[in-house]
C-alpha cells in the first residue's frame, strides 16, 4: 500500500525499533564506528536467526523470508534511524538484490541462502574511479581464458568490501556488461580500506589484478538486472535516510524544549519553531516519498526508475537539510564530537551522494518522463 | 425499529426523487420540496430540515441525486458556514428566519470577521457594537469579505467591551446587508482581480434578537465559524460542475454557480499550476537547459510529495487510524509548492515573463500565475501562523510568551487606522 502500511507492517517496525534501540545506542555505535569491522557479530547473528532480517526480500524457494521491497524498507528506514552498524545494505539489499535479478537458478540457489541466513556478508562493487553507480563508465575487464573468467581493475566506494566474503562486480567483456562473483579471500584481490567521512559506514577500494571470477547470470547481460538493483538500492537508501533524518529532527525539537537562555526555552522562539515546523514538513515529505517507492517497487510499477530517483534526491536533500538545522538548533554542542548530532550529519553527507547525486537522480528522473 | 443503512437510504431517496423530480420546476420551487422532504441536507436535525442522517451516509444520498442529475440545496459561498454556525448556536427565531432560505439558495451570505488591523490576530477586532436605545449600533471597518457585494446577510464579529480581555469583549451578531449604514466597496488585489470586499460601518443597527448566544460568547461563536470553514463545512460545501442541459432548474443553478465561483476564477493559478510546467517546458525548447530541468524536477518531487503526503493523511482517516504529523502540513506544503512553482514558470517563460495579459503565454494564464502565487502563503492563515500552529500543537513546543491576553483590551498596543 503506498500510502499505509498494515498491521503487521507496523508490528514489524516496532518489534524493530525496540531491537535496534536495545541493540545501537549511540555508545554502540560509537564503539563499533573505531573498529575495523564496523559491526558486533553477536548483533548480526540475532538480526540473522532472530529476526530473519538478512532474508526479509528474499524468496522463500532460496532460503529466505520472501516479504517485499515494503518490508525491506521498514527494515532499513529503522536501521538508519538507529544508526545501525552492520553490513545490511551491502549484504541484503545490495548484493542479494544484485543476484536474485541476474544469477542463474542454480546460481541463485547455491548463493543466496547462505546471504540470506547472514552466514555470508556480500556486498556489490560498481563505481569506480569516477565514482558513478550506472554502469556505463565502468572500465574494469572481464576476460575469458580456458573457461574462466579473470578481472583486472579497480573498484571504489564499495560497502563492507574489506570484510564482505563474497563481492558481486560488475565487469565490462567484448560482450558488454556482465556481474560476477568473487570471493572476498580470491587470489590477486587486494583490499584497502577507504578513510569513511562517515564512520558508521565502511568503504573499501578493491584491486583486482587477474582475479578468478565467476559469471553470474549471462555475459552481457547485465543492463537491466543493474539499473534494477540500483533502483531497489536507491529506494532503500531512500528509506534510511528518512529514518535518520526523522530521528535527527525528534531530537533537536527535544533539546530545543530542554535548552534555556534569556529565561525561557529556546523551543518557545519563533525563530525555532518555524525551522522545526520547516523540518518537520521537509521530513514527512521525503518520508511520503520514499514509501511510496517502496511500495511501487512491489507493485512492478513501470515508473519505478523514475520514482527510485525521485525518492533518492527528495530523501537526500530532505537528510542533509534536517542534519544542518539540527547542528544548528543545538548551537556550540551540535558541533562536538560528545553530542550525537554529527554521527547522523555524516550519514546524511555521505548518503547524499552515495549511489548518485541529488542532481544525477533529478535529471535520470526528468529522462524517464520524457521531459 | 427502523434500519438505517447505505441500502435502506439508497432506496428511500430513489424513490422520493422518482416521485418528485422534475426539471420543469424553478430552483427555489424545487429546493423548497428538498428541504419539506429533509433529503436536502439529510444530515441536520430532523427539527431543522434534516432527517438526522449519519454523515457517513451523506454521500449516498449524494450518489443517488448525482445519479439521475436531481439538483441539490444550494451549497456554495459562506451560506454553509452560516447554517452550521445557526445550526449549533442560533436561536429558534434564527433558524426559523434564516435556514430554508440558505438551503434554498434565496439569500446569500458573507463572513465578517478580518480588519484592516487585525488578520492573523482576529481576536484583535476593533470595529465596534455598541446598544443605544433598543438597537446595538455599529462602526468601524471589515476586510476580505468574499460576496459581501451581493450578500444579503453577514456574519459579524464586533467588539462589544474594551475593559475585559480581548477575547472576552467579543459578541457575535447575524446582520442586514441591505442597509443605509452599510457601505461595500471592491478590494483590488495585486493581480488585478477584486474578489474580495471591503466594508464599512457607520451606525449600522442590528435589532437586539439578532445576537447569537450572549454578550461576550462571540470569540467562542467564531471559533465554530472558522472550524467548520476548514473542514469545508461537513461536506455541504461541494463545488459541483453545472450541468449545461437546458432546461430552467439547471439555467437557474448554472447562473448561480457562475456567481458564487467568479471571485475563485484565479485560484488555480494562484496555487502555482504546477499541471502545466513539463508540456510548457516541452513547447518552448525549455526542456534542453539543464538549470532548467533540475528545477523542474525539484518542483515536481516536492508537489508529488506533498500530494502522497495528503494521500497518506486521507488514508490514516479512511482507516480510522491515529493521523500523524502529516495531516497538518498540507497548507504549508502548497505554499511552498506555488512559490516553487512561479520560479519554474518564470525560468521556463524567460523574458516573456515581462508580459501579461494576451501578450504573455497561454492568454495572460502565465502572467496571472506570476502575480498571483503570493497569496496562497498568506490567505485562510499566513504560514507564519500556520508554522506555529504546527510547533504548537504537532512538536509541542512552548508557546510564545502573550501580552495582550491577560489585561483591558483597551490597554492593549493596537495598530493606527
Amino acid at each position: 500500500m503506498k500510502f499505509s502500511f498494515s498491521d503487521e507492517q507496523e508490528e514489524f517496525r516496532s518489534v524493530l525499533r525496540r531491537f535496534l534501540e536495545d541493540k545501537s545506542p549511540t555508545t554502540e555505535v560509537r564503539r563499533l564506528m573505531e573498529t575495523e569491522k564496523g559491526s558486533d557479530p553477536e548483533v548480526w547473528d540475532q538480526l540473522a536467526r532472530e529476526l530473519g532480517l538478512t532474508a526479509i526480500h528474499i524468496p522463500e524457494t532460496y532460503g529466505g523470508q520472501g516479504f517485499g521491497i515494503g518490508e525491506l524498507a521498514i527494515a532499513v528506514e529503522e536501521m538508519g534511524r538507529a544508526l545501525l552498524c552492520a553490513p545490511f545494505f551491502s549484504s541484503t539489499v545490495m548484493a542479494a538484490t544484485a543476484i536474485l535479478k541476474s544469477g542463474s537458478e542454480d546460481q541463485k540457489q547455491l548463493l543466496l541462502p547462505e546471504i540470506a541466513s547472514g552466514e555470508t556478508v556480500a556486498t556489490l562493487a560498481v563505481a569506480e574511479e569516477d565514482g558513478l553507480w550506472d554502469g556505463s563508465s565502468v572500465v574494469m575487464t572481464a576476460s575469458e581464458s580456458g573457461g574462466k573468467y579473470v578481472l583486472n581493475g579497480l573498484k571504489r566506494f564499495v560497502l563492507d568490501g574489506c570484510t564482505a566474503d563474497l563481492i558481486v562486480v560488475l565487469a565490462r567483456s567484448t560482450n558488454g556488461l556482465s556481474f560476477f562473483t568473487v570471493k572476498g579471500e580470491a587470489t590477486g584481490l587486494v583490499r584497502d580500506s577507504l578513510k569513511s567521512l562517515d564512520p558508521t559506514r565502511k568503504l573499501a577500494q578493491l584491486t583486482f589484478n587477474a582475479v578468478e571470477a565467476e559469471l553470474l547470470g549471462e555475459e552481457g547481460g547485465a543492463g537491466d538486472p543493474l539499473r534494477e538493483t540500483l533502483d531497489v538500492s536507491a529506494i532503500c537508501l531512500a528509506n534510511e535516510m528518512v529514518g535518520g533524518a526523522e530521528r535527527i529532527r525528534e531530537a533537536a525539537v527535544e533539546y530545543a524544549n530542554m535548552r534555556v537562555q534569556f529565561g525561557r526555552a529556546i523551543g518557545s522562539f519563533q525563530s525555532l519553531k518555524h525551522k522545526a515546523a520547516d523540518m518537520l514538513l521537509d521530513v514527512e515529505l521525503a518520508k511520503s516519498a520514499a514509501y511510496y517507492a517502496a511500495a511501487a517497487a512491489d507493485d512492478d510499477d513501470e515508473e519505478v526508475s523514475a520514482l527510485a530517483s525521485l525518492a533518492k534526491s527528495a530523501a537526500a536533500d530532505a537528510y542533509m537539510q534536517t542534519a544542518i538545522h539540527a547542528v544548528q538548533i543545538h548551537g556550540g554542542i551540535g558541533f562536538t564530537w560528545d553530542n550525537d548530532t554529527h554521527l547522523w550529519f555524516k550519514r546524511a553527507k555521505s548518503s547524499e551522494v552515495f549511489l548518485g547525486s541529488s542532481a544525477y537522480h533529478r535529471e535520470r528522473l526528468m529522462d524517464e518522463w520524457n521531459v | 425499529m427502523v434500519v438505517i443503512n447505505e441500502e435502506t437510504v439508497r432506496a428511500e431517496v430513489r424513490t422520493w426523487l422518482e416521485e418528485n423530480w422534475n426539471t420543469n420546476l424553478g430552483l427555489v420551487e424545487w429546493r423548497n420540496k428538498l428541504v419539506d422532504s429533509g433529503w436536502g441536507a439529510p444530515h441536520w436535525p430532523t427539527d431543522w430540515y434534516g432527517r438526522d442522517l449519519p454523515v457517513g451516509l451523506v454521500p449516498i444520498a449524494d450518489e443517488e441525486f448525482d445519479r439521475i442529475g436531481a439538483v441539490g440545496v444550494a451549497k456554495m459561498g459562506i451560506r454553509t458556514l452560516a447554517a452550521a454556525t445557526i445550526l449549533t448556536h442560533g436561536s429558534d427565531m434564527h433558524k426559523e428566519k434564516f435556514l430554508r432560505r440558505i438551503l434554498t439558495g434565496e439569500d446569500t451570505w458573507c463572513q465578517l470577521f478580518s480588519e484592516p488591523g487585525s488578520g492573523s490576530d482576529l481576536a484583535g477586532a476593533m470595529t465596534r457594537a455598541e446598544l443605544r436605545g433598543n438597537k446595538w449600533v455599529v462602526n468601524g471597518q471589515k476586510v476580505w469579505t468574499t460576496s459581501a457585494h451581493h450578500a444579503d446577510f453577514g456574519l459579524l464579529l464586533a467588539r462589544t467591551d474594551v475593559d475585559v480581555p480581548k477575547h472576552k469583549g467579543m459578541t457575535y451578531f447575524i446582520i442586514d446587508m441591505h442597509q443605509q449604514g452599510i457601505e461595500v466597496v471592491p478590494l483590488r488585489q495585486m493581480n488585478g482581480h477584486a474578489s474580495f470586499n471591503q466594508v464599512f460601518f457607520t451606525d449600522a443597527e442590528i435589532s437586539p434578537e439578532f445576537m447569537v448566544e450572549g454578550l461576550g460568547d462571540g470569540w467562542k461563536i467564531a471559533t465554530t465559524t472558522l472550524m467548520h470553514e476548514r473542514r469545508g463545512a461537513d461536506g455541504m460545501r461541494r463545488y459541483t460542475q453545472a450541468s449545461d442541459r437546458p432546461e430552467r432548474i439547471y439555467r437557474e443553478e448554472a447562473q448561480e454557480h457562475a456567481i458564487a465561483l467568479e471571485p475563485y476564477k484565479w485560484y488555480p493559478q494562484r496555487a502555482g499550476r504546477v499541471d502545466l510546467v513539463l508540456d510548457r517546458a516541452k513547447q518552448t525548447g525549455k526542456n534542453a537547459d539543464p538549470i532548467v530541468r533540475q528545477e523542474i524536477a525539484k518542483l515536481m518531487i516536492m508537489a508529488k510529495s506533498a500530494e502522497w503526503t495528503a494521500r497518506r493523511a486521507r488514508a490514516a482517516q479512511e482507516e480510522g487510524r491515529p493521523q500523524g504529523p502529516e495531516g497538518s502540513l498540507g497548507k504549508l506544503a502548497a505554499s511552498y509548492v506555488a512559490r516553487a512553482a512561479n520560479r519554474v514558470h518564470t525560468a521556463i517563460t524567460g523574458t516573456d515573463s515581462m508580459l501579461t495579459g494576451d501578450d504573455s503565454p497561454m492568454d495572460g494564464v502565465i502572467a496571472e500565475i506570476l502575480i498571483s502565487t503570493p497569496a496562497i502563503s498568506i490567505a485562510g492563515g499566513t504560514d507564519e501562523i500556520q508554522k506555529n500552529i504546527i510547533s504548537e500543537r504537532v512538536l509541542k513546543m512552548p508557546k510564545e510568551p502573550r501580552f495582550d491576553t491577560d489585561r483591558p483590551f483597551r490597554e492593549v498596543p493596537k495598530n493606527v487606522v
